[in-house]
């Protein structure tokens, strides 16, 4: 099968977020496009408990050589995809490095300490401030927003894959999201699902 | 579109190493299949179900891990194949059973699938069930990745088979809830007759009565278990799950199983020493192959030996070592025992790295002291942790509010002891640190019915355990019975949301559905607790009003076991999902915050995350993208402020 080089292999990209954003999902799909096209892929990820408002992050490792762990090396990352955008800055915390690039949703998914005003949430400029100087490249996208116009905030993550898509980090086009849908999802959904994904796009193709 | 049960020989699909255990046992031709939800296991089971029709299985979700293991040993008797499913605490429960059964031995391929977590992810133990294959003396299998998660689970079918007896399949949380690339294998077409021949003698294993007797015939079958052990152990010395990678000499042989082996792979890489180190992997962990592993730790001096949690492998290895003779027992053995790795927690390729790196005194690639302290401050000044919480519109939320509340009222440092579930969370600030006790399925009741036996030693706190409706028929009846024939004076709350909800609405005996989705009869939580004897009242945990007063009048009732079923279906149930039956909305004149003395009951108290304080209004107000529209803090709210309009 024809095969795009990749920029770095493995390609370690970082999927994060909270529980019920649709981390699984997206891991899922993306893995299916890169697969499709001949790629060894590993997805890490752990969820169970963490659907219930913890932190989930999965990994995804593309490479054209073999498979790799679940796990990406602390430091190691090349791309991290937020749809929670503190999240961003976590995960830059173990896996950041000053060559990696963050795509974060701008949509605050406030912590239970935030809620009851025990702890406060930094500012959008702050974050995007944090993220900016600890990254070689950042996209900062209003995926939830972009989703609720669709009607459902859950199209947020579909927004990010097309955003990611935009970004060329990775070769993913409208072609093979449209392929990994058919293999997922009730023919009804697919439309909704393709407009997402071509917003996202949108968002971040230069 | 291709799927587990239709995907044909040859075709690539990417794969969960759950999905690859599941589409492993379809190659097999498994037929009988059973297991109780816990992850990381349940994606097993849930596959399987939807390929029941299709595939010719029976598949179950059993009462608890015991039965299950004993339903599909059935399978194996009658001469079927068959595969229990579980997660590590859930061999704790068959091992009764397994003790006896490794002793019968078996005729269908049976194979035990135990999904491990170490690192504690999602269970409230490390606790791991690869000791129980040397205790009881059965083979142990483990996959280091998710192809051979496939090829395995098919392979030990054909073990099984072949030294009739159980065969064990250890797989972890970074396997089974990972993914990755699987080329199928032939699916077969299985027309079994299920028949259970029982007319040969005692000591025919395939057509006699399938016993375990006392006295000297026991041991002679302990005998013939060992021997089938042996067996077994023979047939790894050539097995293809065992492995050797590296150099003909390498200055160091890392001897590794399951994820770990990737893990060690990409740690090699990592410190750059592929001409110093060599990487043994074992797929066959016990017994162990003894000449194979004579013929690999030849190649060098030192060993270190990559395994989570405890130091099986290690010291089992070390065992052999010395079995071996004085020249391998004089080996430098690197691992848990020398302190150079930790027996906690679970391993990646960082941890591995620095284990080689301290090893072979090597230099390790790590990001700059700047970029981590820099980002580290950011994220502690930045990114507020997020303890874990109970979904907006839970119904535990709500039912842990009442129970609170009604102890204050009783003012008697009455407490609750806990269980299994997503209810386990009111031990947190979320269910308002109700819970004071958690341990195995099925402890809080047995715990409760012991306290509840303490007032002749002058206790006199109120006494409560709480269950889900899963866990009631798991372990939670036994104890019930043992407190109600008892007297002791305790409450059970029993916090029936509908289904299995932490592990993904698995159904269970109480529902009227099956793993596949048919029609089943339901057994009635209400009327087993009266028909054992103990006083039954059925409440809405949203109704806080009825909750409350009910409960309060139940606590204070000193007579024997009472029962309050607080039954509200899971806001995540699929049946839920989306349907509001409110819309709320905080009216902002009436809402006055922090001078309303109510010390901000609803954010800082309640803590719905649906709720958020707004600290420039200074009141608070609903999310309308988490908000459920359960209603609830409506009930709560001493102002009134908290509005809600029913949706029609």
């Amino acid at each position: 099968m024809k095969q795009t080089t990749l920029s770095m292999d493995p390609y370690n990209l970082i999927i994060t977020g909270v529980g019920g954003q649709g981390n699984v999902l997206a891991s899922r799909l993306i893995g299916n496009m890169l697969s499709e096209q001949g790629y060894y892929i590993t997805i890490g990820e752990s969820f169970g408990a963490a659907q219930r408002g913890g932190a989930v992050e999965s990994h995804i490792r593309v490479s054209a050589q073999r498979t790799y762990s679940p796990q990406i090396p602390k430091g190691k990352a090349h791309m991290v995809v937020a749809l929670e955008p503190t999240e961003a800055i976590r995960i830059l915390r173990d896996y950041g490095n000053p060559g990696v690039k963050v795509l974060s949703n701008m949509r605050p998914v406030y912590s239970m300490g935030v809620i009851c005003g025990e702890q406060s949430y930094p500012s959008t400029e702050k974050i995007k401030e944090c993220i900016t100087a600890s990254s070689k490249a950042s996209w900062f996208v209003n995926s939830t927003d972009e989703a609720l116009k669709l009607g459902n905030p859950i199209f947020g993550n579909i927004i990010l894959i097309g955003a990611l898509a935009g970004t060329n980090a990775l070769p993913l086009d409208h072609k093979s999201f449209e392929k990994a849908l058919l293999q997922r999802m009730k023919p009804d959904k697919i439309d909704v699902n393709l407009k997402a994904f071509d917003i996202g796009k949108e968002m971040t193709s230069a | 579109m291709t799927t587990l049960n239709t995907g044909r020989k040859g075709e690539k699909m990417l794969l969960m190493g759950n999905e690859a255990i599941a589409r492993g046992a379809l190659e097999a031709g498994v037929n009988v299949v059973t297991g109780y939800p816990g992850t990381p296991s349940s994606e097993i089971i849930d596959r399987l179900s939807k390929a029941d029709r299709e595939r010719n299985l029976y598949v179950e979700w059993s009462v608890n891990e015991k039965v299950a293991t004993e339903v599909a040993a059935a399978g194996s008797f009658a001469g079927l194949r068959s595969m229990a499913v579980m997660k590590m605490m859930g061999v704790n429960v068959a091992s009764d059973f397994l003790m006896h059964l490794v002793m019968t031995g078996t005729r269908g391929g049976l194979v035990l699938v135990s999904a491990e977590d170490p690192g504690a992810i999602s269970s409230l133990t490390e606790g791991e069930s690869r000791y129980y294959s040397k205790f009881l003396e059965f083979p142990l299998l483990e996959p280091g990745g998710f192809q051979e998660a496939k090829d395995m689970t098919k392979w030990a079918f054909e073990l099984s088979e072949k030294i009739n007896n159980i065969v064990m399949l250890r797989t972890v949380t970074r396997i089974s809830h990972g993914s990755g690339n699987v080329v199928l294998g032939e699916l077969p077409e299985t027309s079994p007759r299920a028949h259970f021949e029982f007319n040969g003698t005692i000591l025919d294993e395939q057509t006699g009565p399938i016993l375990t007797v006392p006295g000297p015939f026991a041991v002679n079958l302990h005998a013939r278990q060992q021997n089938k052990l042996q067996a077994a152990a023979n047939l790894f010395e050539d097995c293809p799950f065992n492995t050797y990678e590296g150099p003909e000499n390498p200055e160091l042989l890392i001897i590794t199983s399951s994820v770990c082996h990737l893990y060690c792979i990409e740690a090699v890489e990592l410190v750059d020493a592929p001409d110093r180190v060599g990487i043994l992997k074992l797929g066959t962990t016990w017994p162990l192959p003894a000449k194979f592993l004579k013929k690999h730790m030849q190649r060098t001096e030192r060993i270190l030996i990559i395994e989570e949690v405890l130091p099986f492998l290690e010291e089992n290895i070390q065992v052999l070592a010395c079995q071996l003779g004085a020249e391998f027992a004089a080996k430098k053995f690197h691992g848990k025992g020398d302190g150079t790795m930790d027996k906690v927690g679970e391993l990646n390729p960082t941890l591995v790295a620095g284990a080689l790196s301290r090893v072979l005194d090597l230099a390790m690639e790590t990001v700059s002291v700047d970029y981590s302290e820099n980002i580290n401050k950011q994220a502690v000044d930045n990114a507020p942790d997020r303890m874990l919480t109970f979904c907006p519109g839970c119904p535990h939320r709500a039912s842990f509010w009442s129970i609170k509340r009604v102890l204050e009222l009783n003012n008697q440092q009455g407490f609750v002891c806990g269980d299994i579930g997503c209810y386990g969370m009111g031990m947190l600030p979320c269910g308002f640190e109700t819970v004071k006790t958690v341990h195995s399925m099925g402890s809080g009741t047995g715990l409760a019915s012991g306290f509840g036996k303490l007032g002749q030693f002058g206790m006199d706190q109120k006494v409560l355990s709480v269950c889900g409706d899963s866990t009631f028929f798991h372990t939670v009846m036994p104890a019930l019975a043992n407190a109600i024939h008892h007297r002791a004076d305790i409450t059970l709350v029993v916090l029936d949301n509908s289904g299995t909800a932490m592990t993904g609405f698995q159904p269970h005996p109480g529902l009227t559905i099956k793993a596949s989705g048919t029609e089943l009869p339901a057994l009635d939580i209400p009327s087993i607790c009266r028909a054992m004897g103990a006083k039954v009242q059925v409440v809405n945990p949203f109704d806080v009003e009825n909750a409350e007063k009910v409960l309060l009048k139940t606590i204070e009732d000193p007579d024997g076991v009472k029962v309050v079923v607080m039954r509200q279906i899971c806001a995540l149930s699929p049946e839920k999902k989306s349907k509001k039956q409110f819309e709320i909305q905080v009216d902002e004149n009436v809402c006055i915050g922090e001078e309303c003395g109510c010390n901000r009951l609803c954010t800082r108290v309640f803590k719905c995350p649906g709720l958020v304080w707004d600290g420039e209004k200074k009141t608070s107000k609903i999310d309308a993208v988490l908000c459920v529209g359960c209603g609830v803090c409506h009930s709560i709210c001493p102002s009134g402020a908290i509005q809600r309009k029913e949706i029609a």
